[in-house]
């Protein structure tokens, strides 16, 4: 153990959750204690390894859904900031049930305060967003895809970043809608913001059911011209289909960064 | 089997490099493609990790990660290039 | 082993004196592999057997069927922990196919489309104990699985049981496979719990 430390390999660390909350009926955040946190980036994801009395394992991994807080910044109480940018040594996991999904069961239904899991963090520096960036950014996100964009709307607005961005965010229908009331905050503070639904509409809603297509993106994105960085998040055919999309409006590919979540749409 | 982007693969990559694999450009020996790891198309879902080129399926880097010892091979990347400069 | 999380059960498994060590019984087929399913179309498809002095055995689709139909019912071990009890396979014996070659050789090594390989001794795909195998559960084998054929050799862990099988060469050396070159032991025998090398 020390000489991983020495050597800067990583490891598990245990995190023990103190407070959950519903963020829709399917998904929940888990804010998790982990002493000797390393503080992260925002985009950036954590492995989550879970071991049952008979020493099964499962590991999956989860975007961070917080900010850092700033070295000897004050520390912000369990879910209490609207900003969520959490204390030193805590983070935030957003955990969207999935089908017969054995982790996000047990995760986003039964993890309670107090519960210990494992976690190996933080990971992942090429799909992240740093406030030393200021080009315009374009984020995509298809259901819990949304999280690690949130977790860079979220930065951006702690760092009082002037870079431009611009949230497209696909789900199946208004009651999958993640974080809500925070984004319509955030919208009404002038954060351009696109929900597009797949199944069901609102009444009233000036767009049918429909995913996100080359006029969508041609109407609520940056274009081509203003060389933003893409960062498309959510299920593999979500991500593949909105990237390639983006690069049939004449996007860089260098400039399209994807975090695929597998499965199906 | 659909693979996941290089990304998800950065946390196993951590636990033998100390510093962040998927953020470092990589060129492919089978098509000389140069992109950074973290795009690459991991396959994880098999006995080892697989990294394969997104312009031509070759395989760049293999792990396979035992109870006590870790194998890597990197015959696929022709080089690795990490960005130093001082934060 | 790391902390544990008691309200954590996992996916439905159950304990059972007949697997192997380190083993646990699934209930669903789980899909692993390493890289993208490779799309062969019967009319291109063909097996071949390769000896050591360069004979080559060829079938093509036609030719598979036309050999002697085995139903089995085998058990799989996964090397990453997984067992799949009495699944039923319908294909033809190595030990058909080997009918008219002749060969001084004691090692196969297994290509298959995609370009996965695996080895293991000549001995071990002799004498009931392999099939080329096209139908799983009584229905044609899906590519994810290993379609249109897949080997299958269930005495050894499951890596061994290349999918997508293209040909065997026989070899007078052994030569190690994808996963047997870098790490995986080069038998692979789920007994003695033969995961890795020098196991």
């Amino acid at each position: 153990m020390a000489r991983a430390a020495v050597l800067g390999r990583l490891t598990w660390r245990v995190a023990t959750v103190s407070a959950v909350r519903d963020e829709t009926a399917t998904a929940r955040t888990l804010v998790l204690d982990v002493p000797g946190w390393p503080g992260h980036e925002a985009g950036q994801h954590v492995d989550v390894r879970l071991t049952a009395p008979d020493g099964y394992t499962a590991v999956r991994s989860y975007s961070i859904a917080s900010v850092a807080a700033e070295p000897g910044a004050p520390t912000a109480g369990p879910g209490a900031s609207a900003d969520t940018v959490t204390g030193g040594e805590q983070i935030e996991i957003t955990v969207e049930q999935v089908e017969d999904g054995e982790v996000s069961t047990y995760l986003a239904g039964v993890a309670g305060a107090g519960d210990q899991l494992e976690v190996r963090g933080p990971i992942g520096g090429w799909f992240a967003w740093r406030a030393t960036q200021s080009e315009p950014v374009q984020l995509i996100g298809g259901g819990s895809g949304v999280v690690p964009l949130m977790a860079m709307v979220r930065a951006r607005a702690a760092a009082a970043s002037p870079a431009p961005f611009r949230l497209l965010y696909s789900t199946r229908r208004p009651q999958s809608v993640i974080y809500r009331s925070e984004l319509e905050r955030r919208a009404a503070d002038g954060l351009p913001l696109t929900l597009v639904y797949t199944r069901a509409v609102p009444p009233g809603w000036s767009r049918p059911p429909g995913r996100v297509d080359a006029a969508l993106l041609a109407s609520a994105t940056f274009p081509p011209s203003e060389m933003p960085t893409c960062y498309v998040c959510g299920p593999t055919p979500f991500v593949e289909a909105v990237a390639d999309q983006l690069l049939s409006a004449g996007h860089d590919p260098g400039r399209v960064r994807t975090e695929r979540f597998g499965g199906l749409s | 089997m659909n693979p996941l982007d290089g990304n998800a693969a950065a946390g196993e990559l951590r636990t033998i490099f100390a510093v962040d694999v998927t953020a470092a450009m990589g060129q492919c020996v089978g098509c000389g493609q140069t992109a950074p790891l973290g795009a690459a198309r991991a396959y994880q879902q098999a006995p080892g990790l697989v990294l394969r080129c997104s312009g031509c399926d070759a395989v760049l880097l293999r792990v396979v990660a035992g109870p006590d010892r870790t194998w890597l091979d990197g015959r696929g990347l022709a080089y690795l290039q990490f960005d130093t400069s001082p934060s | 082993m790391g902390i544990v999380t008691p309200g954590f059960t996992g996916r439905r498994r159950d304990s059972s004196t007949d697997l192997p060590p380190g083993q646990y019984l699934t209930r669903d087929f789980p899909v692993l592999s390493a890289g993208p399913t490779p799309k062969v179309r019967l009319d291109n498809w063909e097996f071949t057997i390769t000896t050591e002095t360069g004979d080559v055995h060829r079938w093509d689709w036609a030719g598979l069927q036309a050999l002697p139909t085995r139903q089995v019912t085998v058990d799989l071990h996964c090397v990453t922990r997984w067992s799949k009890l009495a699944t039923t396979w319908e294909g033809v014996s190595l030990d058909d196919l080997f009918a008219g070659v002749e060969t001084a050789a004691d090692y196969a090594s297994v290509l298959s489309y995609g370009g996965y390989t695996t080895n293991l001794p000549l001995e071990d795909l002799l004498d009931g104990q392999a099939w080329i195998a096209y139908k799983y559960d009584a229905e044609d084998l899906t590519p994810e699985h290993g379609g249109p054929a897949r080997l299958l050799v269930p005495h050894l862990y499951l890596w061994k049981s290349a999918k997508w099988v293209r040909g065997i060469t026989l070899t007078l050396q052994d030569q190690p496979g994808f996963w047997e070159s870098l790490g995986y032991h080069n038998y692979g025998d789920p007994w003695r719990e033969q995961r890795y090398w020098g196991d």
